[in-house]
């Protein structure tokens, strides 16, 4: 229930921005309004075995839910883009972290939001109770799926050293408890997955952590308790099971903005509640910064930092360096301090070399919301640092903006016969071929790309990589926004973009040189008139 | 003709002039700094103080116009050759053999005709060039989405620049000028008591005497 989860604050936030996003099932007084009470159901008292006797169960009311997930990108890890045609999605792509989900499904697919996709090429199970409603809909926090079970919960008897997909020691869940507590998904339902994306806390993003969970007002603005105490789904809205916010293809300038009164826009951008004039147009600042809008994402501006909060960020993973092992056995080292004391590995056998960052400066770069991939089918030019994802945008097309970014940086594996990336499989604890159980690269790969079906020369080698992530979350107050001089400065954070005008960062331009040269020459010449009346009439005078 | 110490420059004329001078330095020097030559502001208050600055600016122009218009003191900027070469020949010869200015102020011509081109100049082109370009620089937010409009900015904010550096020419060569003739405080001076010896034909006088004896001293 969302019971207190709506403060004064986040009525006066939503006052001041004009905006009320719609709140559903939640009144005024903080009460839930929802007419359904889920304990009282007596189809959710009868004892369940496994997750997919409680969709079931779910199913029996919510007839049309299961197909609607089944046809979300939460279910299908498969999107085409509409513009570039390029067959994108989690099943297909590959990262600049573990890489790749062919072959490593039931440690990857742990996080699917259906149960036992386990290893099938034809993608998840078509069955409708393979959807997990609990993992979105548990309002017991009490819901966690295991690591390595293709997504199915952990039930007794939970095998030892288990660990769910937050790396937690894994507890047996109480389905009925889980059944019967169900509502609208809150923090935890969204973050236990996307908060450890990439094998662990804020490993991906860097603007998804579990900070989030309960941050300070500097960390989120709008989640944070003492902010608008906002969870994901008021910004990610929902229609029939889908959800408003794409990095694939980003809604990256809102020119609508709030539209009409109670019109329902689902989109997840800024301006979908701030307007596309959110500063105070009264004013003579907020006029001018107004006049940013159509060149400078809000989040420019207004993520000065992202892996905020006490949670770093990998930002360098070598996997070049993977295999090294002591006396015949993987090992670790951990010598980076998190900022909260923890302590993150720097090295692992089965992963490499890593680095992390915390409060890290964004890259940044124009964008028009489009990202291209280089897939498996793509041609790579090793020589140079292969973009796993290019951002497209420039300061001439009229649509971009400029973006803040992660900039990870990675050395992965590729083929070095046929010039792509490959596929690499590294989970399997009881096959002959996974990395990570027997540091063999040529095993690793030729067993992802067989299961692929895809070509594979038999030559590898590691190529260096950028991938770039958009942050858009970790919003600061607007006290903390940037400051017109951290770009509008010769060494600015907008330093590196080139191309486009920008009072304050290029000193000395054609037009400097001109009219400077223009007013030293009337100096040079005021001083030469009155040496030259000094000297004559001195002349004169003896 | 007579020599009489006349007010030429009555109270409003001469806070039109020192603040449009302090308007004027404000402006160059948060101008300099957002065009990065110097750094003593920060980005952020020198804009806001370059455009309310500029706001000021344009109120004031706005009352500076009004006056000349009603009071008619616009006709002392008419331009005229009558002794333009003179002069001309003075600030660039005649000068620097010790000569004296050639010109003599009169009740309806306070300037020299060199002065009066320059300030009509000044008036006609640059000042109006750096008010137009300031006011669509400023108001960019209204027609962002115009076609071309980051290019059409561009031109803008560097059309600025180059007059703002030919205004800033024209106040270096303008506070030279005050050396030549009579001596810089004697220069100045008028610009702050507002009086100034001026020949006055037997009319003028008697009509300042009976109508306007304030202006006499």
């Amino acid at each position: 229930m969302r019971s207190g989860r709506v403060g004064p604050s986040l009525v006066v936030a939503l006052f001041l921005t004009d905006a009320a996003p719609v709140m559903a099932q939640v009144q005024s007084d903080g009460k839930s309004g929802s007419t359904a009470d889920h304990s009282e159901f007596g189809i959710l008292k009868k004892p369940f075995a496994s997750g997919p006797e409680v969709t079931e169960a779910c199913l029996a009311c919510h007839t049309e839910a299961a197909e609607q997930v089944q046809e979300s990108i939460h279910w299908t890890w498969d999107y085409t883009h509409p513009t570039t045609g390029q067959k994108l999605g989690k099943s297909r792509v590959i990262n600049a972290f573990c890489g790749n989900l062919v072959s490593n499904e039931p440690r990857c697919t742990s996080c699917h939001a259906g149960y036992g996709w386990d290893g099938s090429m034809d993608g998840p199970p078509k069955a409708e109770t393979a959807v997990d409603c609990l993992v979105c809909h548990d309002k017991s926090g009490t819901y966690t799926k295991l690591d390595n079970a293709a997504g199915h919960p952990p039930l007794t008897p939970v095998p030892a050293n288990a660990k769910t997909i937050t790396g937690a020691p894994a507890k047996p869940v109480d389905l009925n408890l889980a059944a019967q507590s169900v509502g609208l998904p809150d923090r935890d339902n969204c973050g236990q997955c996307h908060f450890y994306g990439g094998g662990g806390d804020n490993v991906k993003h860097g603007d998804l952590s579990s900070a989030l969970y309960d941050p300070d007002r500097s960390v989120d603005v709008h989640m944070s308790k003492d902010g608008a105490n906002m969870v994901c789904t008021d910004c990610h809205v929902t229609n029939s099971h889908v959800w408003a916010g794409s990095r694939y293809n980003v809604a990256a300038h809102d020119m609508v903005g709030t539209g009409k009164p109670g019109e329902r826009r689902d989109v997840a951008t800024c301006e979908s509640c701030h307007g596309t004039a959110p500063h105070k147009a009264a004013s003579l600042k907020g006029l001018k910064l107004n006049d940013h809008i159509d060149r400078v994402a809000c989040q420019t501006c207004h993520i000065p930092e992202f892996a905020k909060g006490g949670v770093a960020t990998k930002t360098f993973w070598d996997w070049s360096t993977a295999g090294d092992l002591k006396d015949g056995k993987p090992y670790g080292e951990e010598e980076f301090v998190q900022s909260d004391g923890k302590r993150l590995h720097t090295y692992l056998s089965t992963k490499g070399d890593f680095e992390w960052e915390e409060n890290v400066v964004p890259h940044y770069a124009w964008f028009d919301g489009q990202v291209e991939y280089t897939t498996i089918d793509r041609k790579i030019d090793p020589t140079k640092v292969v973009e796993v994802n290019s951002i497209s945008g420039s300061p001439d097309d009229g649509k971009s903006r400029i973006w803040p970014f992660k900039r990870m940086e990675g050395r992965q594996a590729y083929d070095s016969k046929l010039n792509n990336l490959v596929y690499t499989n590294v989970y399997g604890p009881e096959t002959d071929t996974a990395f990570w159980t027997n540091f063999d690269w040529s095993k690793a790969i030729e067993a992802a790309m067989e299961k692929a079906d895809l070509p594979y020369s038999g030559e590898f080698g590691f190529v260096d990589t950028y991938m770039y992530w958009p942050i858009t979350h970790m919003v600061a107050p607007s006290e903390n926004a940037l400051d017109c001089e951290a770009c509008h400065a010769e060494d600015g954070r907008l330093a590196r973009l080139a191309g486009f005008y920008m009072p304050g960062r290029d000193p000395g331009g054609t037009v400097d040189r001109i009219g400077l040269a223009i007013l030293l020459a009337a100096i040079a010449g005021v001083f030469g008139h009155a040496i030259l009346r000094l000297v004559l009439r001195m002349g004169g005078r003896s | 003709m007579t020599e009489r110490l006349v007010k030429v420059y009555p109270a409003f004329e001469r806070f039109w002039h020192w603040m449009q001078a302090a308007l004027i330095f404000i402006l160059l020097f948060t101008g300099l700094g957002l065009r990065g030559l110097h750094d003593l502001l920060p980005f952020g208050p020198a804009v806001m103080l370059h455009t309310i600055t500029a706001l000021a600016l344009v109120v004031l122009w706005v009352f500076a116009i009004f006056w000349h218009l009603t009071t008619g003191t616009w006709r002392h900027y008419v331009p005229t050759t009558q002794g333009l070469w003179k002069v001309a020949r003075f600030y660039a010869f005649d000068i620097f053999r010790g000569a004296h200015h050639p010109y003599r102020k009169a009740y309806w011509r306070k300037h020299n005709p060199l002065q009066a081109l320059t300030y009509l100049a000044l008036k006609l082109f640059l000042f109006p060039a750096i008010w137009v370009t300031g006011i669509a620089y400023l108001t960019y937010n209204f027609w962002e989405h115009q076609p071309n409009a980051s290019l059409a900015l561009q031109i803008i904010a560097n059309l600025h620049v180059l007059v703002a550096y030919l205004i800033a020419t024209f106040v270096v060569v303008h506070v030279y000028l005050l050396t030549v003739g009579h001596s810089f405080v004697e220069h100045v001076k008028p610009m702050i008591t507002g009086f100034d010896t001026v020949d006055l034909t037997p009319e003028e006088e008697a009509y300042l005497a009976a109508d306007e004896p304030g202006r006499l001293k």
